[in-house]
C-alpha cells in the first residue's frame, strides 16, 4: 500500500453530502453499485439453475430407465393447461422487461402498470397450476406412498397406471412445486419493487431493484421454458 | 506374507495390489523427505538474521513448467497400474464357482450352488470364486482384507466380485459400509464375533457384521458342501441334532438373537419366550394365535403381520432357510413355553 | 439493491472513523447483532465457528474414548453411531466450510481489496443469520433423537433410520444457503470493489483462494441443496426417488451427494491454502514464489474438483467405465496441489524466515498437507483403493487434509490476524506450547490410523478385533494431546483479550495491504482515505524499512 492519496472525493467523512441518497456508503459510484447488484443477481441465477439442474438430471436418468412408463404417465398431464401457462409466463417476462424500460425512462405510472400486469400473470399461472394440481390429487397421481392411480377406481379410459409411475409424479411434483415456490418468491420481489416504485424511489439514474427483480423473473420463466417441454411434451 | 502395513497375501490379487501400494509408499517417502527436508533446511538456513534481508523473488519458468508437467507421467503410470489391477478384479474367469451373498442387518448369508447356506464364507483354495451380492435393507459392503477385495451390496442391485484364495486357513471378513446398530444388547453366545461386549451381553451393529472366510482344500470343501444340507452333528451325542437343538443353533447362526430374546424381554422384535400359542395383536388391528403357520409366515413374510408395539423391520428369510430349517426353528420356539 | 439512506450522522449512525470495536462504531448488543460491518460479522462468525469446532471436538473425543478399549467403554453402539455422525456433520457443515471464508474471509478480504465493506453488507449479515438458523436445525436434531446416519446421509439407511434425520438434513440445506450467499458476496466484491490500482495480478493470494472457493460454493452447493431436499421429501412423503422398492436408485443419491461433497472438499481446503500463502510470504519476508501458478492452481482445483466425485464410489457398483474415468481424472488433482507445495517451498529459499507461531502453523500445514496429498495417491490408484476404501486409511487421509491442512491454516490465520482483529498481541510462548501439543497430538492420533486402515480396520466401527487394539489406544492418547494443545491455544487468546499488550498497526512487519494501510484494530470504514494500490501484496523489496519493521524492533535498529 505504498501510497494513499487524500483526494477530497475519496475522503469519506466529508463526502457524504455529494452522495445521492440511493448510493450505499461503501460504493464509490452509482455505476459500481448497479454493476455489483447485477453481477450478484447473475451469480444467484447460476446457483438456481444448478439447483434445478439436479432435478432435471434425476428426471432424465429415471426417464432413461423407464421410458415407457414415463411416456404413459406424462399422458396424464394436461398439456393444454401447461401451454397456457407457458404463454402466460412468456408474456409476463415481456411485461417485466417493459417495466425495466419504462423505469429507465422515468415513467413511473407506466412502470406501475407493467409490474402489476406481471404480478397478475404470476397469479394466473398459480391459479392454473392449482387447477392442475387438484386434478392430480383427485386422480391419485401423487408421489410415493400417496400414489393410488394404479387402483382400478382411478382408471383413465379403462387403463390404469403401473405403481412405478409414482416416480414420474414424484419428480413432477418436486420440479413444478419448486418452480411454483420460485413463482411465489418472484411475485413477492416484484410486489416489493411495485411498492417502492409507487413511493417514487426510482429514477432514470436509479432503477436497480426493478432491473434485479425483472432478472429474477426471467429466471423463473427460463426454468419453466425447459421444464414444460421436458415434462409435458416429451414425457 | 504379512508386512508392517498390510495383511497377509491370501489371494491372487494381493501381490499386484501390494506392489502398487509399496511403490506409492516408497515414492511418497522419497517425495516427502525430499520436499519437507528441503523446506526445513531452508527454514534453518534462511532463518532471520540481523542485517540480512530476504532476496527478491525471481522467476524460474523452466522450473515451474517442469514441476507442473513432469508429475503427469508418474500419475499416468500410477493410474495405469491401478487400472490393471482393477480390471483383473472386475472380470471373473468363466469357470469361477458361484456363491450368492445376501446381506442384511447385521448378518451375512452365503448360499452355495447346492442350495445350502452358511454365515461363515467357505471357499475352496486355488479356485476362482464369484460372489453375487445383494442387500435386503441398506447398503453393506463385503470386505476381505487378506484378499484385498471389497464390494458394496446395494438394495435393488446385484453386484459381483471375485477372487481366488491361495492359502488354506481362516481370515476375517468385514462389513465396510456403515449400516447402523441394534437398539439395546443381546446375549453372548458361542460363535459370536468378539466385539461389542458389555459384560455377558453384546452390542450388535455394523461393527459386529464380522465373520470369517474359511478356505478349504477341494476335498474338505466338498465335505463342507454336503454337511450344510443336513442338521449339524451334536458333539455331545455324536448324532445329528434333534429339530429342537437344530432350531436353537439356527437361532444364533441366523442371528435371530440380535432382535428376539428367549428370556421374555422385548428387543427390536418380540421375545420368543412363551410365544407359541399366544394371542397376537397386530398393528393393522387384526389378531391371530401364534401357531406353526403364523410363525412360518412371520419368518418368510415377516412384515405381512406386525405385532403391536414393534416396527416392521425384519428381513425375510424366504430363500435363506429351507423347509426343514423353518420346522426346526418352530420346534425350538415350542420348547420355550 | 442496497438502499442505505444517507444523511447526517444520527445518534444510531455508526461513526465510520471510530475503531470498529469501539462503542462509537455501534453501541451495545444491537451494535453487534444488527451490524452491517464485515469485520464485526467476521468476528461473530469466528465465535460461532469456534463454538462449533469445540462441539465437534467434544464428539471426536468421545468417539476416541469409546475406542480406547475393546467392548463397551463409555457408551452403547447406538450412541457411538450418533457421536461420530454429529462429529462429522458439525465439523463439516458448521465448522470447516464456513470457518475460513466466514470468519477470516469476512474480516480480511475487504481490507485486502482496499474497500470499505463487501458488496452486499445486508446479505452478509443475512448469511450469518441463515447460518445460525441452519445451525439451530442441526442442533435441534441432537436433542430430538439425534442422527445416526454418518455425515454422508447415504440412502436407504438415512431414509429408514428412525432418528431425527430430517431436521439435520434441513439444517445442512439451510447452511448451504448461507454458504452460497457468502460466496456470491465475495465474487461480486472481488470483481467490483477493488481499490484503484488493485488489478487482478496484484490480488493477494488469500483473495485468489477465496475467489476460487466462492465459485465452488456457488456452483456446487445448490446441487447438495436439491439432494437434501429430495432426501427430506423422501422421508416425509415417501417419494421413492432413492428407494429401490419404488423404482428409485440409492446410488443416484451418492452421485448427487458427492457431486457437491467432493467440490466441498475444496471449499474446505482451498481457503486453508490461501491462508498458508499469506503466512509463507509474510514470515519469509519475500514475495511468494510462482504467484501466478498458485493463483491459477486454486482455480484449477476448483475446476478439477467438479470432475472427480465418482472416486468416492469405486466399490459402490457404479459402472466400471465410470470408475475408470473418475480414477483417471482424479490423478489430475495432484497437479495443482503439487504446484502449490513446490511453490511454497521455493518461497522459503533465500527468505528471512521468522518462526512465529503462525509460521509454525504454516509449516505444519505444509508438512501435514503433503502427507495428506501423498496418501491421496494410494486411494486414487484404483486397485489399492479397493482395499483401502472405507477403512481408517481414508479416515487418516482426509483428517490430514482437513485438519492437518485447513485447521492448521485456520489456527495460523487466527493468530496471524489476531492483532488486527482485536488490537491486542498474544503470548507467543504460550501459543507455541499450544502449537507443539497440537502438532504432536495430531500426528499421534492420525499417523497410526494409516497403518490400522491398511491392515484392514474398517471405519465407523463401534468396536474392533483384538489385533487393532494397540493402534486404537495410541490414537486415543493422541486425541488427548490435541485437546491440551487447543486448550493452551484458547488460553493464549483469552489471555490476550484480557490483558494483551496493545498491537502496533503492523506487528509482523508484513507488506500485505491489510497491515499497511490500517490501524489495529481498523476503523469502521477500514481506511481513513481510500487507498490507491501501486505495488503487489508481497513486494517486500519495494517497501521502505519504516513500512515493514514495525513489529521487529531489532530489525529497525540495524
Amino acid at each position: 500500500m505504498a501510497s494513499a492519496h487524500a483526494d477530497s472525493e475519496h475522503a469519506e467523512h466529508a463526502g457524504h453530502g455529494d452522495h445521492p441518497p440511493y448510493l450505499a456508503h461503501h460504493f464509490d459510484t452509482p455505476e459500481q453499485q448497479f454493476d455489483s447488484a447485477k453481477l450478484g443477481m447473475w451469480v444467484f441465477i447460476v446457483t438456481e439453475i444448478l439447483m434445478f439442474g439436479g432435478l432435471f438430471v434425476a428426471y432424465l436418468i429415471y426417464k432413461g430407465q423407464e421410458p415407457a412408463i414415463f411416456i404413459e404417465a406424462h399422458n396424464r398431464l394436461d398439456w393444454k393447461m401447461g401451454s397456457v401457462n407457458t404463454i402466460v409466463l412468456l408474456f409476463s417476462s415481456l411485461t417485466a422487461a417493459l417495466a425495466v424500460r419504462s423505469s429507465q425512462l422515468g415513467k413511473k405510472n407506466e412502470t406501475t402498470m407493467w409490474l402489476t400486469i406481471t404480478i397478475l400473470c404470476a397469479l394466473a399461472f398459480l391459479g392454473i397450476k392449482y387447477v392442475e394440481y387438484s386434478h392430480k390429487f383427485h386422480d391419485g397421481l401423487l408421489p410415493g406412498r400417496f400414489f393410488t392411480a394404479h387402483l382400478p377406481e382411478h382408471a383413465h379410459n379403462g387403463h390404469v397406471l403401473p405403481q412405478r409411475a409414482s416416480m414420474f409424479f414424484a419428480l413432477y411434483f418436486m420440479m413444478t412445486g419448486l418452480h411454483g415456490l420460485h413463482v411465489v418468491i418472484g411475485m413477492s420481489i416484484l410486489g416489493w419493487v411495485l411498492v417502492r416504485n409507487h413511493r417514487g424511489q426510482f429514477s432514470p439514474e436509479y432503477f436497480t431493484p426493478v432491473e434485479i427483480g425483472a432478472l429474477y423473473w426471467h429466471l423463473v420463466d427460463l426454468v419453466w421454458i425447459y421444464l414444460f417441454p421436458l415434462v409435458y411434451l416429451v414425457g | 506374507m504379512e508386512t508392517m502395513q498390510l495383511p497377509p497375501q491370501w489371494s491372487t490379487f494381493a501381490r499386484q495390489t501390494d506392489w502398487l501400494f509399496y511403490f506409492i509408499y516408497w515414492l511418497s517417502v522419497v517425495l516427502f523427505v525430499g520436499i519437507i527436508g528441503v523446506a526445513l533446511y531452508f527454514v534453518w538456513k534462511y532463518r532471520r538474521q540481523p542485517g540480512v534481508k530476504a532476496e527478491p523473488t525471481g522467476h524460474a519458468t523452466v522450473l515451474e513448467i517442469t514441476w507442473t508437467v513432469s508429475p503427469l507421467a508418474l500419475l499416468a503410470f500410477l493410474f495405469h497400474m491401478g487400472f490393471r489391477g482393477y480390471i483383473d478384479m472386475t472380470v471373473a474367469p468363466a469357470d469361477a464357482m458361484e456363491i450368492r451373498v445376501r446381506a442384511k442387518k447385521w448378518a451375512w448369508d452365503f448360499e452355495y450352488p447346492n442350495g445350502g447356506h452358511s454365515n461363515v464364507l467357505h471357499v475352496p483354495v486355488n479356485r476362482p470364486v464369484r460372489l453375487t451380492l445383494s442387500s435386503e435393507d441398506v447398503i453393506h459392503s463385503l470386505y476381505i482384507p487378506a484378499f484385498r477385495v471389497k464390494k458394496d451390496a446395494v438394495p435393488g442391485y446385484y453386484t459381483t466380485m471375485w477372487f481366488e484364495a491361495t492359502q488354506v486357513g481362516e481370515t476375517d471378513l468385514f462389513c465396510a459400509e456403515y449400516c447402523g446398530a441394534a437398539v439395546g444388547t443381546t446375549e453372548v453366545s458361542e460363535g459370536d464375533p468378539p466385539v461389542g461386549r458389555e459384560g455377558n451381553r453384546r452390542h450388535v451393529g455394523h461393527f459386529s457384521m464380522i465373520t470369517k472366510v474359511r478356505i478349504h482344500t477341494m476335498a474338505d470343501y466338498n465335505t463342507f458342501l454336503e454337511s450344510i444340507l443336513r442338521p449339524p452333528v451334536d458333539p455331545a451325542t455324536g448324532r445329528e441334532a434333534t429339530p429342537e437343538k437344530w432350531g436353537e443353533i439356527l437361532y444364533r447362526a441366523q442371528q435371530c438373537n440380535t432382535c428376539h430374546s428367549t428370556d421374555g424381554g422385548a428387543m427390536t422384535g418380540p421375545t420368543w419366550r412363551g410365544l407359541f400359542g399366544r394371542q397376537r395383536q397386530f398393528t393393522d388391528g387384526t389378531s391371530a394365535t401364534a401357531d406353526a403357520n403364523y410363525i412360518r409366515q412371520s419368518i418368510l413374510q415377516p412384515n405381512s403381520k406386525v405385532v403391536q408395539g414393534f416396527n416392521g423391520v425384519m428381513p425375510s428369510f424366504a430363500g435363506t432357510l429351507r423347509d426343514n430349517q423353518v420346522d426346526a426353528i418352530i420346534a425350538y420356539i415350542r420348547t420355550l413355553n | 439493491m442496497a438502499t442505505e439512506v444517507a444523511g447526517a450522522h444520527g445518534h444510531d449512525e455508526p461513526d465510520h472513523l471510530a475503531p470498529y470495536l469501539s462503542p462509537e462504531a455501534g453501541r451495545g448488543i444491537k451494535g453487534w447483532l444488527l451490524t452491517l460491518d464485515h469485520k464485526r460479522i467476521g468476528l461473530m462468525y469466528l465465535v460461532s465457528t469456534l463454538l462449533a469446532f469445540f462441539m465437534g471436538g467434544v464428539f471426536a473425543l468421545l468417539v476416541r474414548l469409546e475406542l480406547f478399549a475393546p467392548g463397551r467403554t463409555i457408551m452403547s453402539a447406538e450412541y457411538y453411531n450418533r457421536a461420530f455422525t454429529l462429529h462429522g456433520a458439525i465439523m463439516v457443515f458448521l465448522f470447516i466450510i464456513p470457518a475460513v471464508p466466514g470468519a477470516l474471509g469476512n474480516f480480511v478480504l475487504p481490507i485486502m481489496l482496499g474497500t470499505k465493506d463487501v458488496a452486499f453488507p445486508r446479505l452478509n449479515l443475512l448469511s450469518f443469520y441463515v447460518y445460525l438458523f441452519g445451525a439451530t436445525f442441526a442442533l435441534y436434531s441432537i436433542i430430538s433423537g439425534s442422527v445416526d446416519t454418518g455425515w454422508t446421509f447415504y440412502t436407504p439407511y438415512s431414509t429408514t433410520s428412525n432418528t431425527s434425520v430430517v431436521s439435520m438434513v434441513l439444517g445442512a440445506f439451510i447452511l448451504g444457503f448461507s454458504s452460497i450467499l457468502t460466496g456470491l458476496n465475495f465474487i461480486v466484491t472481488i470483481h467490483k470493489l477493488r481499490a484503484p490500482g488493485l488489478h487482478w495480478k496484484r490480488l493477494p493470494l488469500f483473495v485468489w483462494g477465496t475467489y476460487a472457493t466462492s465459485i465452488i460454493q456457488v456452483l456446487a452447493t445448490p446441487v447438495l441443496a436439491i439432494t437434501l431436499l429430495l432426501l427430506a421429501a423422501e422421508r416425509t412423503f415417501g417419494l421413492g426417488i432413492f428407494d429401490p422398492a419404488l423404482g428409485g436408485d440409492p446410488i443416484l443419491f451418492q452421485h448427487f451427494f458427492w457431486f457437491y461433497s467432493h467440490p466441498a472438499v475444496y471449499i474446505m481446503i482451498v481457503p486453508g491454502m490461501a491462508v498458508a500463502s499469506e503466512l509463507f510470504a509474510t514470515f519469509s519476508r519475500r514475495a511468494i514464489f510462482g504467484y501466478f501458478a498458485i493463483a491459477m492452481s486454486s482455480l484449477g482445483l476448483a475446476l478439477v474438483g467438479f470432475l472427480v466425485w465418482g472416486h468416492h464410489m469405486y466399490t459402490s457398483g457404479q459402472s466400471e467405465f465410470a470408475t475408470t474415468l473418475f480414477a483417471a481424472l482424479t490423478m489430475l488433482v495432484a497437479i495443482p496441489s503439487g504446484v502449490k507445495v513446490f511453490n511454497w517451498t521455493a518461497t522459503l529459499y533465500k527468505g528471512s524466515i521468522v518462526l512465529t507461531t503462525p509460521m509454525l502453523y504454516a509449516l505444519s500445514f505444509l508438512i501435514l498437507f503433503t502427507i495428506g496429498g501423498l496418501t491421496g495417491l494410494f486411494v486414487g490408484a484404483l486397485s489399492v483403493d479397493i482395499h483401502l476404501h472405507d477403512t481408517y486409511f481414508v479416515v487418516a487421509h482426509f483428517h490430514y487434509v482437513m485438519m492437518g491442512g485447513t485447521v492448521m491454516a485456520f489456527v495460523g490465520g487466527i493468530l496471524y490476524w489476531w492483532p488486527k482483529m482485536t488490537g491486542k498481541l498474544y503470548d507467543e510462548s504460550l501459543a507455541k506450547k499450544g502449537w507443539f501439543f497440537v502438532f504432536v497430538g495430531f500426528n499421534t492420533t492420525f499417523l497410526i490410523q494409516f497403518i490400522m486402515g491398511s491392515k484392514g480396520m474398517p471405519r465407523r466401527y463401534y468396536d474392533y478385533l483384538p489385533q487393532f487394539e494397540t493402534y486404537h489406544k495410541i490414537s486415543t492418547v493422541g486425541s488427548w494431546l490435541l485437546l491440551v494443545g487447543f486448550l493452551l491455544t484458547a488460553w493464549a487468546l483469552i489471555k490476550s483479550i484480557r490483558s494483551g499488550e496493545k498491537s502496533p498497526p503492523n506487528p509482523w512487519g508484513s507488506a500485505g495491504f491489510e497491515w499497511q494501510g490500517t490501524e489495529s484494530p481498523p476503523v469502521m470504514q477500514n481506511f481513513r482515505v481510500t487507498p490507491t494500490i501501486t505495488r503487489g501484496p508481497y513486494d517486500y523489496h519495494l517497501c521502505s524499512d519504516e513500512e515493514l519493521f514495525d513489529g521487529f524492533p531489532e530489525d529497525a535498529e540495524k
